[in-house]
């Protein structure tokens, strides 16, 4: 199907299902329970699964498949975000055209910055892919406030000529559409105890995440994709191969790079406004976390390390001092303060802890990432001799 | 003239004279072996002959054509292909992708974008690399990764890797370095069925006279960076300048 091996067809299938069945399944607890506040169906963050979701699968091309790890790609992201902005303040508030400018000018963006940092390898081409982030970020908190309209960030304004919507201007701000369907309009539907809300936002980042997966799964298991493995195995062989490696780490880079630019793209698509600190190096740092979480070099460890990552940010954030002393209502009251102050620091703000040491216990005792996790817990339920499975590089897990 | 030639090649280390006016000629399809004590020099010019290294002076050609100031991928594709000291595979890939990917190199050349072909679509060159690996005796090691091979397998797999090209000239350098004795029996055998299969010229940089004198054709002594003589190997055995550089039993001992 799609000129995929059936195991990668299936694969994608139920990355499918399971995506456009988001609103619903995420969405486990009856509204207005105690549990909803855990609930992550709710757009915005839905949303937010997909596009970061995009950048971790794009990232993963490069660090994954060629182990060059960059420490920038947040560069790339942030200048999609601007660029599908201005395509909105210029020409139309249809998303298509800023997301097309978005990955066309992230790909030249890349492309430059790759030609520069992939002369180097190794710590050396991260320093590089950082230095250069960083002062793209910069450029865009500063000395380029004419296009990035500095710390303010770029947004929309009444003023902007947006030549192909002129007829339609009315009052307000315009909002994002695709073809008149407005991003951020939802539907609700009511459903037993359970509430869902069906958003085209959503639904436009979940469908280009899917075509994103899919275009990844055709790179893995292409010539294209070895070629990229067989660089991060050995430079050495593969020069003397007669492959020149520049060119297909430069590839990888771009293509990573487009990716980023898509999520850029999306994320103003979503939310019209871009701002400096989106091209901060923590926002370069989240993605690799992203990738090496659910697992460097699997087709599906970054979807997964993205909303693994997400999630946290979005709703285990949101457990403050109040709804633990609420958890631990049933103690004694001196007990219940004391437990709530040991807890505290690793809930609500401290969600980055409480990530940090998941990080960690991933890095130490997972190397292959959560998805490294579950196909071990897959396979102690099989209990399959360990020579009988054909071992699948594709998919095996970088180290 | 031979495919390969080496013509007053001079390079130098600060003050070591590596390689002194060297000249070499190795003449097509046969198995030419370059001897030398430690120190000789072997390394030195076969490095100049991949393009790692660039000499002071002097020329080197490939079948007419400069191999000087090429870079090692542009070398390969000119149908050099090289044979590593210790095993040079890609361990992180499986067998068959190892075979695979220097057949993709040979037919798309040093760099295309085939990002959206899928492999299991490439009968033609799939076929060609399960043949390779039952040449070598590998089919059935196919899926394990590289890797995980033997010593021995490892170097029968950089060999495959090399033959699946077809290339003109094969380097080995000191292809039976830190083997046991069956194992170097093994490649010997490996090196023989090849040169018997098929038209290849093979360029040999070895220490172990009894691989030397099993395979060679021709034989060039190196010692301080010169060629001594080049011979058939019956009259290297008992040449007197060659037991000199070995032995090193003149005067200046």
């Amino acid at each position: 199907m799609f000129g995929l091996e059936k195991k990668d067809a299936a694969l994608l299938l139920i990355v499918a299902v399971v995506t456009l069945c988001a609103p619903i399944l995420l969405n486990p607890f009856p509204a207005g329970s105690e549990m909803a506040q855990f609930n992550a169906g709710y757009p915005d963050l839905m949303q937010r699964f997909a596009i970061y979701g995009i950048f971790a699968i794009g990232f993963n091309i490069l660090f994954g498949l060629t182990g060059y790890l960059s420490f920038g790609h947040a560069a790339f992201l942030g200048v999609g975000s601007y660029s599908a902005v201005w395509m909105f303040k210029l020409l139309s508030m249809n998303i298509i055209p800023g997301i097309i400018l978005s990955v066309i000018v992230a790909g030249l963006f890349s492309l430059v910055i790759g030609f520069i940092s992939l002369r180097r390898s190794g710590i050396y081409f991260s320093i590089l892919t950082l230095a250069f982030a960083q002062m793209s970020y910069n450029l865009a908190y500063s000395v380029l406030t004419p296009i990035t309209n500095g710390e303010t960030g770029l947004q929309l304004s009444l003023n902007d000529p947006r030549v192909l919507d002129a007829a339609r201007t009315t009052g307000s701000l315009p909002v994002t559409t695709l073809f008149g369907a407005e991003m951020r309009s939802a539907t609700s539907v009511q459903f037993g105890v359970w509430e869902w809300q069906f958003s085209t936002g959503f639904y436009v980042s979940a469908v280009l995440m899917l075509l994103a997966l899919y275009l990844a799964i055709r790179i893995f298991r292409s010539p294209f994709g070895i070629m990229l493995r067989a660089v991060k195995s050995n430079q050495n062989r593969m020069s003397y191969t007669g492959l020149n490696v520049r060119p297909y780490t430069l590839a990888a880079f771009v293509i990573s790079g487009m990716y980023a630019g898509l999520a850029g793209g999306l994320l103003a698509a979503m939310d019209p406004l871009a701002g400096a600190e989106r091209m901060q190096w923590t926002a370069s740092g989240e993605v690799v976390i992203m990738t090496i979480l659910g697992g460097a070099g699997t087709l599906l460890g970054p979807i997964i390390g993205a909303g693994f990552i997400k999630y946290f940010e979005n709703i285990f954030s949101k457990i403050n001092d109040n709804v633990l002393h609420d958890w631990f209502a049933f103690l004694p009251d001196g007990l219940n303060d004391f437990v709530v102050t040991v807890i505290a620091p690793f809930f609500g703000d401290g969600w980055n802890l409480t990530m940090g040491l998941m990080f960690m216990a991933v890095v130490i005792f997972l190397p292959g990432g959560l998805v490294d996790g579950a196909r071990r817990i897959g396979r102690l339920f099989r209990r399959k001799p360990a020579g009988a499975k054909r071992p699948d590089a594709a998919t095996k897990p970088a180290e | 003239m031979g495919i390969l030639e080496v013509k007053g090649v001079n390079k130098r280390f600060g003050g070591l004279q590596a390689l002194g006016n060297v000249n070499l000629s190795v003449a097509e399809n046969t198995v030419h072996a370059i001897i030398g004590p430690n120190g000789a020099g072997k390394s030195t010019l076969l490095n100049v002959l991949v393009g790692k290294l660039i000499p002071d002076s002097g020329t080197v050609t490939f079948d007419g054509q400069s191999v000087l100031g090429r870079k090692p991928h542009e070398i390969n594709q000119m149908g050099i292909s090289r044979v590593f000291q210790t095993p040079e595979i890609f361990g992180d890939l499986t067998v068959m992708e190892n075979v695979l990917i220097p057949c993709f190199a040979k037919r798309d050349g040093s760099f295309r974008l085939h990002a959206f072909e899928q492999v299991a679509n490439e009968s033609l060159i799939i076929e060609t690399a399960e043949q390779m690996l039952i040449d070598v005796n590998m089919q059935d090691k196919r899926h394990m990764h590289a890797g995980n091979l033997s010593r021995g397998d490892k170097r029968r797999l950089e060999m495959a890797m090399c033959l699946v090209q077809q290339p003109r000239l094969l380097l080995l350098d000191e292809p039976t370095a830190g083997m046991a004795r069956a194992d170097t029996n093994n490649t010997i055998d490996l090196l023989k069925e090849i040169k018997a299969k098929r038209d290849i010229t093979m360029a040999i940089i070895e220490h172990d006279m009894h691989v030397v004198f099993s395979l060679a054709e021709r034989i060039t002594v190196l010692a301080q960076g010169t060629p001594l003589v080049e011979d058939i190997p019956s009259r290297i055995k008992g040449h007197p300048k060659v037991q000199e550089a070995y032995l090193g039993t003149t005067a200046h001992a």
